[in-house]
C-alpha cells in the first residue's frame, strides 16, 4: 500500500523561488528513509507538505490514499492522526509536564482518560522517561525532550512518523539509541521518514534515502560502508 | 469558583493572559450597568403607568362670563365650532347652568342665591387617545374667538411627561444595547490576542490532529467562565446600589412619587444578567477561533 504520494509537488513561499520543484515521490507502507540534503535544501518544508502545514503551490499529494486538494477540511484532523511528526526543535509545549505533552494527542482524539494514563505511562518507560513524568520539558535535557517529542509523535500508533532533524541537538550516543527507537517502531509497522544531517547515521542504519539538492529530489538507495575520511555532517540546526 | 472548572483538560494557558486579568472586571462593570439600565426601565414603567391612569379621556373648556348673556353664547358657540372640527375631540358640549350649579354648590352655599351671580360657561369636551392633541395651540384658537378661555390642561401635561418617560425607557434599552456591543467587542478583541499569543501551541494542536472545535472550546469555555464571574460580581456591587436607591426614593413623600413595582420578570431579567454575560463571552469567543482557524488548512 502506497501511503505517501507525491506527483510534479511545487513549492513556493509567497513570491520567492522555487524551494521544490517537479517532485515525485512513493512511500510505502512498512518502509524507513532517510531525508537528506544541505541545510536550506528544503527537507522542513518536504515534510510540512506531508504532515499536512502546508499546501503545495502545485501538484498533487495524496496521503493514505486521500488526495489532500480534494479531501474536506474537517476530515483533515483525521488525516493528521494518523501522522505523527517528530518536529524540528520538539516544539514541546513549555506550560504542560511531559504527561500532558504526550498525552495531547490522544486528548485531541477524546480518548478516555482513563485509556491515556494507561498507555501515556506505558510509553513513557519505553522511552526511559518514567521517572520525569511530571517535569516540565524546559527541565530536561535535550536527550530527554528529544524522546518526549518521540513518544508524543506516537502515542496514537500513527501509520506514518515524520522526524525532523530528531538528532539535530544530541550527541551520537543518544541519535543511536533514538535510530533504535525507530527501528523498533518501524518493524511494527510504521512508515518512517527521518530527515537528518548526520551522514555517520545514514550510513550505520542503512535505510534508502530521499536526497534533496537545489529543489529537486530524488529517492536513492542506502549509503553504506565507511565514511570518506573524517568529514562528518554536523547536526547544525536549520 | 471551583464549582465552574470543567473536566476538560485546558492545553492552551488561558489563564495567564492579559485579557484574563482586565476581562471579568469589564464584563463586572457592564452587567452592573444593565443591571441598572433594567431597574430604571421598570422605574420608567411604573411610573408612566401610574400617569396613563390618571388621563381621562374628557376635558373642560372654561369660558368667563361677559357683559351680556348674547355675547357669551355667541363666543360658546364659537368655541364648540373649534373643538368639534379637532380631530382629537370626539364630543364636545355645552354644561348647562343647573350642572354647573350643582358642580359649584359644595363650594359657593345654596344654588339659588347663586343663580344671579356670573358664573363660567364650561363645555364637556370628550378625545380620542390615540390622536395626538397640542393642548397650547388649541387654546391659543379659542383664545382668539372666547379671550380668557383656559383648557383644563391636565391631559397636556401628563401626555409630556408619558411620553419623556417612553423615551427614557427606550433610552435605556439603547443602553443595554450599547453594553452587549461593548462587551462582545471586547471578548472578539481579547480572544483574538489570545490567539495570537498563543500561536504557537494552537499551530501545534492543530497539526497533531485537533479539530477546529476543539481548540475553540478552550477559549469559549474560558470566556464563558470569565463572562459568569465578571456577571457575579457586577450582580453582586449592583445590589447594594439598588438598596441605596430603594432608600432614597422612600426618604421622598411617599404622594409625590409612584410606588414602583419590578416584576417578576424584571427580576429575572436582572438575575440571569450572569448567565447572559457567560453565554455572550461562550458565543462570542467560539466564532471568533472558528473564524480563525478556518485560514489554517
Ligand atoms: N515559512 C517560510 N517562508 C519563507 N521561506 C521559507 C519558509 N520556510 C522555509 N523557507 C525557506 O525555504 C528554504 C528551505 O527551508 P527548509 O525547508 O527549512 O530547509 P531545511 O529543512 O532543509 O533546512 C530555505 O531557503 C528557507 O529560508
Ligand atoms: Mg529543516
Amino acid at each position: 500500500m502506497v501511503i505517501v504520494k507525491l506527483e510534479n509537488v511545487g513549492l513556493r513561499y509567497g513570491v520567492g523561488p522555487e524551494i521544490l520543484r517537479d517532485v515525485s515521490l512513493t512511500l510505502e507502507e512498512g518502509s524507513f528513509h532517510f531525508l537528506t540534503g544541505p541545510s536550506g535544501a528544503g527537507k522542513s518544508s518536504l515534510l510540512k507538505l506531508m504532515y499536512l502545514a502546508n499546501r503545495p503551490t502545485r501538484g498533487l499529494i495524496s496521503l493514505f490514499g486521500s488526495d489532500i486538494a480534494t479531501t474536506d477540511r474537517t476530515k483533515l484532523p483525521a488525516l493528521r492522526r494518523e501522522v505523527g511528526v517528530v518536529f524540528q526543535e520538539f516544539r514541546l509545549l513549555d506550560h504542560l509536564s511531559t504527561f500532558d505533552n504526550v498525552a495531547l494527542p490522544m486528548r485531541v482524539a477524546n480518548v478516555h482518560e482513563k485509556d491515556i494514563k494507561k498507555h501515556v505511562t506505558e510509553l513513557l518507560a519505553w522511552v526511559g522517561l518514567k521517572d520525569h513524568m511530571g517535569a516540565r520539558p524546559t527541565t530536561l535535557s535535550g536527550g530527554q525532550q528529544q524522546r518526549v517529542a518521540l513518544a508524543r509523535a506516537v502515542i496514537t500508533r500513527p501509520r506514518l512518523l515524520l522526524a525532523d532533524e530528531p538528532t539535530g541537538n544530541v550527541d551520537d550516543k543518544l541519535a543511536v539509541r533514538l535510530l533504535h527507537l525507530l527501528e523498533e517502531l518501524n518493524k511494527l509497522g510504521t512508515t518512517i521518514v527521518m530527515a537528518t544531517h548526520n551522514e555517520g547515521l545514514v550510513r550505520q542504519f542503512g535505510h534508502p534515502r530521499i536526497c534533496i539538492d537545489g529543489g529537486r529530489v530524488e529517492q536513492m538507495g542506502p549509503l553504506r560502508g565507511p565514511r570518506r575520511g573524517n568529514v562528518r555532517m554536523e547536526g547544525k540546526i536549520s | 469558583m471551583t464549582f465552574l472548572s470543567f473536566n476538560h483538560h485546558k492545553d492552551l494557558p488561558l489563564d495567564k493572559d492579559p485579557g484574563t486579568r482586565f476581562l471579568p472586571w469589564l464584563i463586572a462593570f457592564m452587567v452592573y450597568l444593565a443591571a441598572l439600565a433594567v431597574i430604571a426601565t421598570s422605574i420608567m414603567q411604573s411610573i408612566s403607568a401610574r400617569w396613563e391612569m390618571g388621563v381621562s379621556d374628557t376635558l373642560t373648556v372654561q369660558i368667563p362670563p361677559q357683559k351680556g348673556m348674547q355675547q357669551d353664547q355667541k363666543q360658546i358657540e364659537a368655541s364648540l365650532e373649534i373643538l368639534r372640527a379637532h380631530p382629537a375631540v370626539v364630543l364636545a358640549a355645552p354644561v348647562g347652568k343647573a350642572r354647573v350649579l350643582e358642580l359649584l354648590e359644595p363650594w359657593l352655599g345654596d344654588a339659588a342665591s347663586l343663580s344671579d351671580m356670573p358664573l363660567p360657561h364650561l363645555i364637556d369636551v370628550t378625545v380620542r387617545q390615540d390622536v395626538p392633541m397640542d393642548g397650547q395651540a388649541l387654546i391659543e384658537q379659542l383664545n382668539k374667538v372666547a379671550p380668557g378661555a383656559t383648557l383644563d390642561d391636565h391631559r397636556v401635561w401628563l401626555d409630556r411627561l408619558i411620553q419623556m418617560s417612553r423615551t427614557l425607557e427606550w433610552g435605556a434599552y439603547l443602553v443595554l444595547g450599547l453594553i452587549a456591543t461593548v462587551s462582545i467587542g471586547t471578548v472578539f478583541f481579547v480572544t483574538k490576542t489570545g490567539l495570537a499569543i498563543h500561536h504557537d501551541v494552537i499551530e501545534v494542536l492543530h497539526l497533531i490532529g485537533a479539530q477546529d472545535s476543539y481548540i475553540a472550546r478552550q477559549f469559549a469555555e474560558h470566556a464563558l467562565y470569565m463572562g459568569f464571574r465578571g456577571g457575579l460580581l457586577g450582580l453582586a456591587v449592583a445590589g447594594p446600589t439598588f438598596g441605596g436607591f430603594a432608600y432614597l426614593y422612600h426618604q421622598v413623600d411617599r404622594a409625590l412619587l409612584p410606588q414602583i413595582d419590578i416584576t417578576a420578570l424584571q427580576w429575572v431579567a436582572v438575575l440571569s444578567l450572569p448567565f447572559l454575560s457567560a453565554l455572550m463571552g461562550y458565543l462570542t469567543a467560539r466564532s471568533a477561533v472558528l473564524n480563525s482557524l478556518k485560514k489554517m488548512i
